[in-house]
């Protein structure tokens, strides 16, 4: 068996590899459906009525598919310019504790002006997280898939050792979990009285801003000029080295969002179950996208669908909720097959 | 014509037929190989040589046709099954792994998965054997990062064989060499040759072909147009048949010597990976003057293009540009101050593969107010000054859009070459411009060159093609060990004389 490659591939195929992929991935675990002892054609009419078939389910859909366009944005940026960013979820939650230290009264400022702040700040805070494995990179050579994952823990702890410490709410009936953000903190709710708020329309502009970066800007430029070729770029008289650097600030800042956006938009406050791996589906959400930002936002909607409409599902049909995580990595199995593919004609002998 | 040798014929390719989309690369090609013979496959860059041979050794499948190695049908697509047939193949780009060493690269593939053990002493020795019967001396303990280009070479025809090739294919095998090392391999072919192995050897370069081979065939455009016994040939009958019309020598009006553009003052570098450095140094490029620079690859030729193109600095010594010594050199800071750069390596330094033709060309100048304002790039102005190279420098490409890494290695230099001599350098470093190109793109660039001199440019043009060198360059300095000669006027030394400076003799002394 051989690789040959082949020509850049049309619209038409760019649309019909990943759907392809994702027809994969229907087929393969309806398997498991079927080893479950239900039918796999009404369990995945259930999936899908649980994700679309009410406004609730929708709009729970679009609610979970929030965190998941920043982290998804922020892991295509960071891998288009091959700077390979596992730590989406320590910089999500350093976005989380920001929004926290700063919103639950330290800044007596009223909402139009307080929100933008903490969320600049909590960016910061998320791209100065990853600015440490870049700069490790480009100074000694340290793998930054290292780096970046082994982050995750210590934020994590660092996490649990401020709620357990500081950060603890006094009235929290001994959890460890923060005060609340205080009302001119909050992101404002799209529909009155349903849990979808302000941070999907900022993560859908900022797929947006990531997209013209990408495409328009010479920043874009510089950062698939760096991902593709760094020798020739540099070569070029690209600064390699400022390039990653601005890249792990943007992929950090917009990870950290992430945070900010659940703490700010739904849940309040901070405890350790703020993220169930927001930051490491992000990874999958990024490679179903081919790491185009627009594509994101359709792949983070199709991923929380899954997990929202198993949740459903599996309430009814009794097939066990797990049926969503198998389905969304055999769906990331199933993508970079299919991007290979693409780009690719195999040959057997 | 039929084979009139009476040795058994050890190859045959029958009616073999290869196509890329609408592209015919291959079209019904049959030849044979008899046993000791050479026979030389000529043709330009896209004449289908390099297709045909990879047909052969099974890295692609033949549309149609078939190929017999001692009158056994090779099955299509197995690279495998050709090695064991005792094909072996030294590649124009060479697939060593670079952090091993060289016994290990030979060896590589040729050990059982499931032996524990590598048995590094009898590899070693018997190496050490080959390369001693056929003159390819090398040290085999060394990694190949280490080796400069024409001993990863001779590791390459060590590898095949070790693996007990019979029939050995070069695919433009004295691109990287200069002329003692072509010498020396073409002994060595003789040497081959002689204990019965056969050889395809696949050139553009007219005198190599005539100079080495039994036979000729002749590829234009995917189609065998000739086939001659050397013997009966002559150069300009070949080059007639290869190009399909006759080419003119480029004529050298003489040059008008101004000041010195880029002056080197003792200057010296650290070692590179490859050991190549510049040990210090002296030279100046004069306005309206092509200055060549001969020598033995691994003598610090990469270490002063990587100088000059702003990647490497100088750890000591002067080196001023325009009267001024530099400060804070870089890329950037080289292409501000007006230097052209054509890189020696255009796949994996001078392009970016997988960006298109139009991201490329603005690669060194994206910044500029021409191509991009506030951060934005202006994918117009781009766009069409990508299509302005295209139709001046007369380069074939499906579009703008196309992934540069699509075309042909003479195509990628134009563009290369329009994006260096656009902006109207003072300044050029040509690193081997012509490397691997047909004899077309060859004079195309050669005009090119002479052009910019003719406009006051200062060429720096760093070849191991002795006869390019002597061709355009109105001084030559030979390079050894890092050290540079003073520059002797056209014709002043003999071919003979410089590659004995090439050699080292009487630049040591001197140095």
């Amino acid at each position: 068996m051989r690789l040959e490659a082949k020509p850049a591939p049309s619209l038409a195929a760019t649309l019909a590899y990943p759907a392809g992929a994702v027809l994969v991935t229907l087929l393969s675990s309806s398997l498991l459906v079927l080893a479950a002892g239900a039918s796999p054609f009404s369990v995945f009419a259930l999936v899908a009525k649980g994700a679309a078939g009410s406004q609730f389910a929708l709009l729970e859909t679009l609610t979970r598919a929030t965190p998941l366009i920043f982290t998804g944005l922020a892991v295509a940026v960071a891998f288009r310019a091959k700077l390979w960013n596992i730590g989406a979820e320590a910089q999500l939650y350093a976005g989380a504790v920001v929004t926290v230290v700063l919103g639950t009264g330290a800044l007596p400022l009223p909402a139009p002006i307080l929100i933008p702040v903490i969320m600049i700040a909590a960016m910061a805070a998320g791209a100065l997280l990853l600015l440490g494995p870049a700069l490790l990179k480009t100074r000694f050579g340290v793998d930054e898939v290292v780096t970046t994952l082994l982050l995750n823990f210590i934020v994590l702890l660092f996490v649990s050792m401020l709620l357990e410490g500081v950060l603890k709410d006094p009235m929290g009936l001994g959890w460890p979990q923060s005060q609340r953000v205080v009302a001119d903190a909050q992101l404002p709710r799209l529909i009155q009285g349903k849990r979808l708020h302000l941070g999907f329309l900022i993560a859908i502009l900022a797929a947006a801003i990531v997209w013209v970066v990408m495409k328009k800007t010479t920043l874009g430029y510089e950062m698939r000029a760096v991902g593709h070729n760094p020798e020739a770029a540099r070569f070029a008289g690209i600064p390699v080295n400022s390039v990653l650097m601005k890249t792990a600030l943007l992929s950090g800042g917009i990870a950290a969002l992430a945070g900010f956006s659940e703490v700010a938009g739904l849940k309040g406050n901070l405890t350790l179950d703020l993220s169930p791996g927001y930051g490491y589906t992000g990874i999958v959400v990024a490679m179903l996208a081919m790491l185009n930002p627009l594509g994101v936002v359709a792949s983070a909607i199709f991923v929380a669908a899954i997990f929202v409409g198993a949740d459903a599902m599996s309430r009814t049909a009794g097939v066990p909720s797990y049926i969503a995580e198998v389905m969304v990595a055999t769906a990331l199995l199933t993508m970079v097959v299919a991007i290979m593919l693409m780009r690719f004609k195999v040959r057997w002998r | 014509m039929p084979d009139t040798t009476d040795s058994p014929i050890v190859l045959r390719l029958s009616g073999i037929t290869k196509r890329f989309g609408t592209l015919v690369a291959n079209d019904a090609i049959s030849l044979e190989l008899g046993k000791g013979e050479v026979v030389a496959l000529l043709g330009e860059n896209g004449a289908g040589k390099t297709t045909l041979m990879n047909i052969l050794f099974g890295h692609y499948v033949a549309d149609e046709g078939t190929v017999e190695a001692f009158d056994e049908l090779l099955p299509a697509g197995d690279p495998r099954a050709a090695l064991d047939a005792g094909i072996g193949m030294v590649h124009q780009h060479f697939t060593l792994a670079d952090n091993m060493t060289v016994v290990e690269n030979i060896a590589l593939g040729t050990q059982s998965p499931w032996s524990l053990r590598f048995n590094r002493a009898a590899a070693r020795k018997r190496i050490a054997q080959l390369s001693q019967d056929f003159g390819l001396a090398v040290d085999p303990d060394r990694p190949v990062s280490a080796l400069s280009v024409g001993e990863r070479q001779r590791v390459e025809i060590l590898k095949a064989l070790y693996r007990d090739a019979r029939i050995l294919i070069l695919d433009e095998p004295t691109a990287v060499l200069t002329p003692p090392e072509t010498e020396a391999l073409f002994r060595t072919l003789k040497m081959l040759v002689g204990k019965g192995l056969s050889i395809i050897f696949i050139s553009h370069k007219l005198g190599e072909v005539m100079a080495v081979s039994d036979r000729v065939l002749v590829l234009r455009g995917g189609r065998l147009v000739g086939e001659r016994r050397t013997a009966e040939t002559t150069r300009k009958e070949l080059a007639a048949l290869m190009v399909g019309q006759e080419v003119a020598a480029p004529s050298v009006a003489p040059a008008k010597r101004g000041e010195a553009l880029l002056v080197l003052e003792s200057v010296s570098t650290a070692p590179s990976a490859s050991g190549s450095r510049l040990d210090q140094a002296t030279l100046a490029l004069h306005a309206g003057v092509i200055t060549g620079l001969a020598g033995v690859s691994g003598n610090g030729q990469s270490a002063l293009a990587a100088l000059i193109a702003g990647t490497e600095r100088p750890v000591s010594g002067t080196m001023r540009v325009a009267g001024e010594p530099v400060s804070g050199w870089s890329p950037r800071a080289a292409l501000a101050q007006g230097i052209a750069r054509i890189p020696e390596d255009r796949h994996a330094v001078g392009t970016i593969g997988d960006m298109s033709v139009t991201e490329n060309v603005i690669s060194e100048r994206y910044r500029d107010r021409r191509f991009s304002r506030r951060g934005f790039i202006d994918w117009k102005a781009a766009r069409a000054f990508a299509e302005e190279l295209i139709r001046d420098y007369d380069v074939k490409c499906p579009s703008p859009e196309a992934r540069i890494r699509l075309l042909s290695g003479g195509n990628m230099q134009k563009l290369i070459l329009g994006r260096a001599l656009d902006p109207d350098p003072v300044i050029i470093l040509a690193n081997q411009p012509t490397r691997g190109l047909d004899v077309g793109a060859v004079a195309y660039v050669h005009r090119r060159l002479l052009e910019a001199r003719q406009k006051g440019a200062a060429v720096l043009l760093i070849s191991e093609d002795l006869d390019e060198i002597l061709a355009l360059s109105d001084e030559v300095c030979v390079m050894f060990k890092g050290r540079i000669s003073p520059p002797s006027p056209r014709g002043a030394r003999s071919i003979q004389e410089l590659g004995e400076m090439m050699a080292g003799q009487g630049l040591e002394a001197a140095a």
